[in-house]
């Protein structure tokens, strides 16, 4: 039965094309104490920095019509301890798991990736892309010059399969995808969330300490989906699908847009045995379907 | 998916929710619950207020959007819940107990008190209760305390005796915990303290519900909710 989902991405053989997206599954831990999280095809840790950043202050979600902002702003213990006490639960699973590296200034990326890049790991997914640091107003896969910038150095201090992660705030996300592979990205990932805000009328006050917030959750996924389906066509590299996915018919969407893999964000919060629950009804639906192969159905919307 | 068996108004707000099924749970441990995806997005932790052999039982008062679609349930309504989850009140404690609670915080000391006379008899428990208005679960209370005081509009952790206690557990405002904790720390009582956050997750992945204690960030939802009033205040 599992070989219906087996499939590659890059040059990683994947169980399934489901992965865990990061900042929404920790570093695995607590979900593997509520069900085999083997099964799935990958997880992504949380955002890493090179040092340890405390997060936000003041509230950190709103809820949103079918959605949810969020103002974590990248709480994380730093790669130097995640390498020491998260990493080698990481590889101690039978799971592919990238490693999400994030950063405020480029010197930072370089360094980050440099210290990872000396261990043993799956994937780098490089964070381009996250709306809620307020040091770095405008993230580095906003414009062109700087995406160019931070994957050009990284790539020269890592031999690691490097995914890189885009913002839908990118100015032009398509070009965005193709300066990536120009300079020897292994594969993108897109979306991260939506730069976004939300206001407290009866006190007449700003939600968030930070004044935006990042959007998730369905009511971004058409969004997402065009997306996907836009930068899949240009770019000759693998491209991960992200965007408020909660149930196997998402996936097949963004698989027949042109994604070869996909992430589950949002969803894991609504029901945090979703990961199981869509590899399940994605087997069924190959089955009832007569398809061979996930791999099959994948761009197969022009 | 499991069914509401009943859900019961009372004065000033508050609701009592009981959904069917065979639960567990340790005092001050929570759950994750929702109505539907069409009247909610995510799911709203909610402390234990009791458990019965066919069910759990929850007190909570609308105050928002969630406790709202909640408020308006009928029974025999599907709804989602997941748990227990989190680090309640230690079971182990010492000496005479006093249980102080303010607005709908009193929901997870109702659980503490009854499992505490159950478990750990002999224990002499007071209870203090801050409250708005006079409401229908104060003879819940009396059923279990040893003593019960309520208080109306005024500040409860003015009327709490504190020298007679050797272990505090409260859950309420945060000026309430405090002003308790400020107490406790003066006299060596053992003071435990429930938080309430917005969270998303509730296993202690997403880090939204983040608190900061004398020992760095904590999780609510999963190092907590029950912390030592000494490492937050």
């Amino acid at each position: 039965m599992n070989c219906l989902l087996e499939t590659k991405f890059s040059d990683i053989h994947l169980k399934n094309p489901i992965i865990m997206a990061s900042g929404t599954f920790g570093f695995g831990r607590e979900y593997a104490e509520i069900y085999d999280i083997e099964k799935l095809g990958g997880i992504v840790s949380k955002g890493l920095t090179l040092n340890p950043r405390v997060g936000n202050q003041g509230i950190r979600v709103w809820e949103a019509s079918s959605g949810m902002l969020n103002s974590v702003g990248l709480e994380n213990p730093g790669i130097q301890s995640f390498i020491e006490t998260e990493l080698p639960f990481m590889q101690s699973l039978d799971v592919v798991h990238i490693i999400n590296i994030s950063g405020t200034n480029l010197e930072d990326y370089v360094e980050a990736c440099d210290k990872i890049s000396r261990e043993k790991v799956n994937m780098i997914e490089l964070n381009i892309s996250c709306p809620n640091v307020k040091e770095n107003n405008i993230p580095f896969g906003i414009k062109e010059i700087t995406a160019r910038k931070v994957v050009r150095e990284v790539r020269k201090v890592t031999r690691i399969p490097l995914m890189v992660k885009l913002s839908p705030d990118a100015e032009d996300i398509i070009r965005i995808a193709r300066v990536c592979e120009e300079e020897g990205a292994d594969a993108i990932s897109l979306i991260n969330t939506f730069k976004a805000f939300a206001i407290n009328t009866k006190e007449k006050k700003k939600i968030f300490n930070n004044t935006y917030a990042g959007l998730s959750g369905p009511c971004i996924k058409p969004i997402a989906l065009r997306m996907v389906h836009e930068v899949a066509k240009q770019v000759k590299i693998p491209v991960m699908g992200i965007g408020g996915i909660i149930n196997y018919q998402d996936v097949l969407e963004f698989l027949m847009a042109g994604a070869r893999a996909v992430q589950i964000g949002t969803a894991n919060f609504l029901n945090p045995k979703v990961g199981e629950v869509i590899i399940k009804d994605l087997e069924e639906y190959l089955t009832d379907n007569n398809i061979s192969n996930i791999s099959d159905i994948i761009g197969i919307i022009d | 998916m499991a069914l509401i068996k009943y859900i019961k108004p009372l004065k000033n707000n508050f609701y009592i929710l009981k959904i069917s099924g065979k639960y567990q749970a340790n005092m001050g441990q929570f759950f994750m619950i929702k109505k539907d995806s069409q009247s909610m997005f995510l799911n709203r932790p909610m402390s234990v207020y009791d458990l019965e052999d066919d069910g759990i039982i929850f007190l909570f008062k609308k105050v928002g959007k969630g406790t709202a679609v909640l408020a308006n349930c009928k029974s025999g309504d599907e709804i989602a819940i997941y748990g227990p989850y989190g680090n309640g009140f230690p079971a182990e404690v010492q000496g005479r107990i006093a249980l102080v609670g303010g607005g709908t915080g009193i929901a997870p000391l109702f659980f503490a008190l009854k499992q505490l006379k159950k478990h750990r008899k002999g224990y002499t428990i007071d209870t203090y209760l801050g409250l708005q208005e006079k409401n229908d679960f104060e003879s819940t209370f009396r059923l279990y305390a040893d003593y019960l005081l309520v208080n109306y509009g005024q500040f409860i952790t003015d009327f709490v005796p504190y020298a007679k206690y050797n272990t505090i557990f409260s859950c309420g405002p945060e000026l309430m915990m405090k002003k308790i904790e400020k107490q406790a720390n003066k006299l060596k009582i053992d003071h435990y303290v429930s938080l309430e956050k917005r969270m998303a997750c509730g296993v202690g992945a997403c880090l939204v519900c983040t608190c900061q204690t004398k020992n760095g960030n904590k999780r609510a939802c999963k190092d907590g909710p029950v912390f030592r009033g000494r490492d937050i205040f």
